[in-house]
């Protein structure tokens, strides 16, 4: 997994509530066993006019010039809601996003960013708004920092903020663990689990 | 201290603290199915890992395969046969146990996980399918996760997993005539949005709980993800004892006996204390219908579509804006007044055979509006072939109803079979986003009878007024 300490980006100013992980990747564009090959169907619902001849709805924010490089998003309430499906996550990426600031999120696509080298965090409505009006401003290329080792982002004049997230998350970010192999770490405990779980509830074990 | 039913689950499976309120928790069961399993079980393979217990681990073909008469591998999506034969490939490569199509255990793998005993109170199970919630209603704590997460509890069978923070809800009251579970929910979710429970797992209980059938209390556990929950859950009773026994994969005889004095310690203590509580007057429920793009859109049945004007919030205001220009109503129009152009019976919420036995008492006799595309499936095999036993297929095909193979199918559109274009349609199922059941189509959520009572009248139709 690719390391994730420190990001500076222009960000997209999404301020939309309930965005669900059917709009950030219909069904129909999950077309093979793959975690690739999603980001031309990200958003697609929204990205075009007509879904199948892929035509270009260039009002909408993610097709903008501007934003091509942005590897930031800001969203509003409960942001990857909705269905389980990956493909939400790994299509953002592949798109280019490596972190995204919501009020909040679906539980199961945050675990799915921090699988995934992208860091999802949360800050309070108040924040969200004020990042969302700089980041509106047209006038100028407005940049983010995200410094993933002190929990901290910085506005484009600056000014710093703190957020908060659970260290083994972040941890697990900035090494690029794989979180598979540090559990197995554990191997001794989950089996010594397990063998005392065999004989307290037997009729668990098919 | 006194505890949770929540509580009890997680300490029971928690293998190790890891700080900040996470914990290594064991997993009892996984389940996969042919969407979102199939990368998993890819994945592990090129890793070159093994599943640690290959034996409790599932998985059904549902979301990809047809549901029309005498389907096979392929499927009307383009791509589906690539799913359906690299899931089976894996999985008889992985030794798990899987319900392919033909099995006469295959089905819509959180409607089968019960039926077929596989869930059990007191267990941990989880699946890449947000609606796992759908098991807490017997007393197991269940949720959904993603591939990698599949991943993980594949080769090691346990979960790192932040413990969310509780809330109870408690329903006390009669439910009134035509008011189902699948009412209860949406007007919770209604009344408190599709973020209320976000952070929080979620119990419910009270005498309105207590009265509901067990089958029905899957239906309200199911759509705690469309609260924004980590799940749902509700302590497991008699009901739930009677729901479990003998099931195929259910413990026999001894084992029941040992598991049921192990069961019935599964409920919260009278003084556990919550994060959060909400009280809802059962009695205040009226048969509800979504009408917009977010499960929290909905109104009563005899409701009228919100003005936006009428909203304060810019955001909220916004967002109820396009979802009426999306869904093409008026403010102010009355629910029961919307015509419809399908109906559609089925998915993990509503599909099992005490929903059909309700849809076929209400159809009997009766006949589809004309022009209206009306689809029962249901939620399993097993499900088809009871309803076959008892004739309910015959009410169904006699009243104008396609009656299907067991499946997702048309919950959402994975890019083969859907609605005409833009349809209206009204759906048993758990959500309404855009585009969600095909290009264009308008979804309004509802109880089975309100879909059935809305497929004869050909609009959007209170069950009592029929």
């Amino acid at each position: 997994m690719k390391k994730f300490k420190e990001l500076s980006s222009i960000a997209i100013p999404f301020m939309r509530s309930n965005v669900d992980t059917d709009a950030i990747i219909p069904s129909r564009e999950i077309k093979g066993v793959s975690k690739t090959g999603l980001s031309d169907g990200l958003f697609a619902n929204w990205r075009y006019k007509n879904v199948e001849k892929r035509e270009i709805d260039s009002s909408f924010i993610f097709n903008k010039e501007r934003f091509t490089n942005a590897e930031i998003l800001i969203s509003g309430v409960n942001f990857g809601c909705g269905s389980s499906r990956e493909h939400a996550v790994w299509a953002l990426k592949e798109w280019g996003i490596r972190s995204i600031l919501a009020i909040s999120f679906g539980s199961i696509f945050f675990g799915n960013c921090v699988r995934n080298g992208i860091l999802p965090i949360t800050l309070s409505e108040e924040v969200i708004k004020e990042f969302i009006s700089i980041a509106e401003d047209e006038t100028s290329l407005n940049f983010f920092r995200i410094d993933l080792t002190t929990k901290s982002i910085f506005s484009p004049d600056n000014a710093e903020y703190n957020f908060d997230i659970i260290d083994s998350y972040a941890d697990m970010l900035i090494e690029g663990l794989d979180p598979i192999g540090l559990t197995l770490k554990n191997k001794d405990e989950i089996d010594k689990f397990q063998r005392e779980d065999v004989q307290k509830r037997p009729w668990v074990y098919i | 201290m006194q505890k949770t039913l929540f509580s009890k689950l997680w300490n029971q499976h928690e293998v190790l603290k890891q700080g900040s309120g996470m914990s290594l928790l064991y997993i009892d069961r996984i389940f996969l199915h042919e969407r979102t399993g199939s990368v998993s079980l890819k994945e592990l393979e090129l890793k070159g890992r093994k599943i640690k217990n290959p034996e409790q681990v599932f998985c059904t073909m549902d979301h990809i395969v047809d549901t029309l008469p005498g389907r096979d591998d392929n499927t009307i999506m383009p791509s589906g046969r690539d799913f359906i034969v690299s899931t089976r490939d894996a999985a008889n490569k992985a030794g798990i146990n899987l319900f392919d199509i033909g099995n006469d255990k295959q089905g819509i793998v959180h409607v089968i996980s019960a039926e077929q005993g596989i869930t059990l109170p007191g267990l941990t199970q989880v699946c890449p399918d947000s609606h796992t919630c759908t098991l807490g209603a017997l007393g197991a704590l269940a949720w959904g996760i993603g591939s990698s997460e599949g991943e993980h509890a594949l080769a090691t069978k346990t979960l790192s997993v932040k413990r969310p923070k509780l809330m109870r809800v408690r329903f006390e009251g009669k439910l009134n005539q035509g008011v189902t579970s699948k009412d209860m929910i949406l007007y919770l979710i209604g009344k408190y949005s599709a973020s209320g429970g976000v952070g929080h797992a979620i119990e419910f209980s009270g005498d309105t709980i207590n009265a509901l059938e067990q089958e029905s209390r899957f239906t309200l556990c199911n759509m705690a993800v469309e609260f924004g929950c980590f799940t749902g859950l509700i302590a497991p009773d008699q009901k739930t004892f009677d729901f479990v026994y003998d099931r195929p994969f259910a413990p026999k005889e001894r084992d029941f006996e040992n598991a049921l004095v192990f069961w019935k310690k599964l409920y919260s203590d009278d003084d556990a204390v919550y994060d959060k509580e909400i009280f809802v007057k059962s009695n205040d429920i009226n048969p509800q219908v979504s009408w917009g793009t977010s499960p929290g859109h909905v109104i009563d049945i005899n409701g009228f579509i919100p003005n936006p004007d009428e909203i304060s919030d810019l955001s909220l205001r916004s967002s109820c804006l396009k979802a009426i220009d999306y869904m093409d109503l008026k403010p102010g129009q009355r629910m029961d007044s919307i015509s419809i152009d399908a109906a559609f019976i089925g998915s993990c919420t509503n599909s099992r055979i005490s929903d059909l036995r309700d849809v076929a008492k209400l159809v009997k006799g009766r006949k589809v509006s004309s022009g209206i595309k009306a689809i029962i499936v249901p939620g399993s095999t097993q499900i088809k072939h009871q309803s076959e036993s008892e004739g309910l297929d015959i009410i169904f095909k006699e009243a104008g109803f396609e009656w299907r193979e067991s499946g997702c199918s048309m919950c959402f559109y994975v890019g083969g079979e859907s609605f005409k274009n833009g349809s209206r349609v009204v759906s048993s199922t758990n959500r309404n986003f855009e585009n969600r059941q095909g290009p264009g189509i308008k979804t309004h959520l509802a109880s089975p009878i309100t879909v059935a009572a809305s497929a004869i009248k050909g609009k959007i139709t209170d069950v009592r007024k029929i």
